[in-house]
C-alpha cells in the first residue's frame, strides 16, 4: 500500500547457500515506531543488513517498498539517498573522520516535510557532540559514539530510520537518554523501525511490534496487546 | 668521501621522493579505497613518460606537455576503471590479475609505439643551467620538480583534508560499506580517485622523463618502489605516501651509490620487516 512508510512483503535472504530470512513481511506507518524484537540470532539485523543490501545480503525474493517504491536491491548508496537511513549495530563510525566530518560526509538534501537536518540541529539534539566537533570519532565514548551515530543517520534526512539495538553496550542512563531521543524523534513525525534486545526500552517507545524468531516473523500486533499478555513475550521471547 | 657527494645525493634522493610521491600517492589511495593494489600504476608513470615524449616532439611547451599527458593517462585511468574493473566489482583478485593483465598490454603498446631505444626527454631550456650556491653546483630541475611534488603533496592534503569530496574519500576507507550505507556514492568515488591517481602517475613520467628517459622497463622499474612506499607508509594514507617516498627515495639513491650490489636487498629489507611487524604500515589503517 502507497501509504505504508516501509512495506516489507515476503523477503527471502540468503548468507550463501544458507536460508536466513523466510517470507518476512511486516509494515510501518509514517510517523510511527515499529519494535522489532526477537532473541539473539532470530534474524533482526540480518533482516536491518538484507533492506540496506549490506554484508553481502541481498533480499532473493519479496519486494521492500519505501512510500510505495518498490527498493530492494538497489545499491546501499542509492537506498540511503531515497531515504532509509541506518542507526547500525556496533554504531560503526568512521573513526579517522572528526565528529563534524561524519555528519558531513552523510547529509543529503531532500525535499522533505518539515525542517531538514544539519550539523547545527544535529548538535542541538546532542550539545555533548558539539563540544567534540573536532575531536576523531574513533576518540568518543561509547554514548557519545552512539549520539554521533544515530546523528549521521539524520544528516541522511531519512524517510525512514533503522535503528539496529541503540541501546547495545551503555550503562543504563545513557540507555534513558537515548530512549529520550527517540521518544523526541518519534514525536517530531519521524517513521522509525527499531531493533532492540532491550524489550521495556522497546514497549515503552513503540506503536506496533514485530518478533522474530529463527529468520522468520512469528508475531506481529500492537506494542498494547504485548503489554497486556505477558505469554506473548514469554512465548516468543523466553525470558521472564 | 667528499662531503659534495653528499650534498648532491641528498639532492637526488629528495627529487627523486618527489617523483615516487607523485605515482605512489594515487596508487595508495586506490588501495586504500578499493582495496586492491593497482598494478598497471608502473605503467601509467612509464607511458605518462612516453606522452611526454611524443608532445615535445609536436613542440608542446614543456608544462603544457606534462598536464596534457598527465590527463592522457587520466583518461585511460577512467576507461580502465570504468568498463573493466567495475565490471569485476567484489572480485578483488579477478580486479588485480586485470591490472597485471593492463600493465603487459600497454608495455606491449608501448613497445610497439616507441620501439625498444631509450627516449630522451628535455627538461625546459631555463631550467638546465645548474643553480650555483656557495661553491655547489645543483641541478636546477631536479629542485624544480621536489617543489611541484611538495605543492602537489600540499594541494592533496588540502583536498583530503578540507574538503567534503576528501572527506568522503577517507570515510570510504575507514569503512567502504558503511560510507554507501550513508548514502556516499562510493562507485563516483572509486572513477574520481582513480583519475586522480592516473593523472598523478602520468605526470609525475613526464616530470620524470628528463631524469630517467622513457624506456621499455620503466614500468617494472618504478612499481616496486611505489608498492613499498605504500607498505611502508600505509594504504590509503596521504602522509603514509608522503612520508614513504622520501624514505624509499633516500634508500633508493644512497644504495645504490653506497651498496650498488646489495640495493635492492636495503630496499626491500624494511618492506619486509614492516609487512611482518606493523602490517598497516606507518600510518595507514587498512591491513595489507
Amino acid at each position: 500500500m502507497a501509504t505504508e512508510a516501509l512495506d516489507i512483503s515476503g523477503l527471502d535472504a540468503y548468507y550463501g547457500d544458507s536460508h536466513v530470512l523466510h517470507a518476512v513481511s511486516f509494515a510501518l506507518k509514517g510517523g510511527r515506531l515499529l519494535g522489532l524484537l526477537g532473541r539473539n540470532g532470530a534474524g533482526k539485523t540480518t533482516c536491518m543488513a538484507t533492506i540496506m543490501v549490506m554484508g553481502f545480503l541481498k533480499p532473493r525474493r519479496g519486494s521492500i517498498s519505501l512510500y510505495g517504491e518498490n527498493v530492494a536491491g538497489l545499491a546501499p548508496d542509492a537506498i540511503a539517498r531515497k531515504g532509509i537511513c541506518l542507526v547500525p549495530q556496533g554504531r560503526r563510525m568512521f573513526r579517522t573522520l572528526t565528529v563534524r566530518e561524519n555528519l558531513m560526509v552523510a547529509a543529503q538534501a531532500r525535499k522533505a516535510a518539515g525542517s531538514g537536518w544539519s550539523i547545527d540541529r544535529v548538535f542541538e539534539l546532542f550539545p555533548r557532540l558539539a563540544e567534540r566537533a573536532a575531536q576523531l570519532a574513533g576518540s568518543l565514548s561509547g554514548g557519545e559514539q552512539q549520539m554521533l551515530a544515530i546523528g549521521r543517520a539524520l544528516m541522511g534526512n531519512p524517510r525512514v530510520l533503522l535503528m539496529d539495538e541503540p541501546s547495545e553496550g551503555l550503562a543504563p542512563q545513557l540507555v534513558a537518554e537515548v530512549g529520550r531521543t527517540i521518544a523526541q524523534l518519534k514525536a517530531e513525525g519521524q517513521s522509525i523501525v527499531l531493533v532492540e534486545q532491550n524489550i521495556k526500552l522497546t514497549l515503552d517507545l513503540a506503536d506496533d511490534v514485530v518478533i522474530m524468531n529463527t529468520g522468520r516473523v512469528v508475531f506481529r500486533g500492537s506494542a498494547n496487546e504485548i503489554k497486556l499478555d505477558d505469554a506473548i513475550v514469554s512465548q516468543h521471547l523466553g525470558v521472564f | 668521501m667528499q662531503w659534495q657527494f653528499w650534498i648532491i645525493q641528498t639532492l637526488n634522493s629528495v627529487a627523486f621522493g618527489g617523483l615516487l610521491f607523485l605515482l605512489s600517492s594515487g596508487f595508495s589511495l586506490i588501495f586504500g579505497l578499493m582495496r586492491i593494489p593497482n598494478l598497471a600504476h608502473g605503467a601509467f608513470f612509464m607511458l605518462g613518460a612516453y606522452f611526454g615524449f611524443t608532445l615535445l616532439q609536436l613542440k608542446l611547451q614543456f608544462w603544457l606537455a606534462a598536464l596534457a599527458g598527465g590527463l592522457g593517462v587520466g583518461l585511460i585511468g577512467i576507461v580502465m576503471e570504468r568498463f573493466v574493473l567495475r565490471r569485476l566489482a567484489g572480485n578483488e583478485q579477478g580486479q588485480v590479475l586485470v591490472t597485471l593483465g593492463i600493465s603487459f598490454i600497454i608495455a606491449d603498446i608501448c613497445l610497439l609505439v616507441w620501439t625498444g631505444d631509450p627516449m630522451p626527454l628535455s627538461a625546459p631550456q631555463a631550467l638546465r643551467p645548474p643553480l650555483r650556491f656557495a661553491g655547489f653546483a645543483f641541478p636546477t630541475y631536479r629542485l624544480v620538480v621536489l617543489a611541484i611534488a611538495l605543492a602537489a603533496a600540499l594541494a592533496l592534503y588540502l583536498l583530503m583534508e578540507r574538503t567534503r569530496l576528501g572527506a568522503m574519500i577517507r570515510a570510504g576507507v575507514d569503512d567502504t560499506e558503511m560510507a554507501r550505507g550513508v548514502g556516499i556514492p562510493v562507485s563516483r568515488l572509486f572513477t574520481t580517485v582513480f583519475l586522480l591517481g592516473a593523472t598523478l602517475a602520468g605526470v609525475g613520467g613526464v616530470l620524470g622523463g628528463p631524469i630517467l628517459n622513457a624506456y621499455p622497463g620503466l614500468d617494472t622499474d618504478m612499481l616496486p618502489l611505489a608498492l613499498i612506499v605504500v607498505i611502508l607508509g600505509g594504504a590509503g594514507s596521504l602522509l603514509g605516501a608522503f612520508v614513504g617516498s622520501f624514505i624509499v627515495g633516500f634508500i633508493y639513491n644512497f644504495g645504490i651509490a653506497l651498496v650498488p650490489d646489495l640495493a635492492y636487498f636495503v630496499l626491500f629489507l624494511p618492506m619486509v620487516l614492516v609487512l611482518v611487524f606493523l602490517p598497516q604500515g606507518l600510518f595507514g589503517r587498512v591491513q595489507i
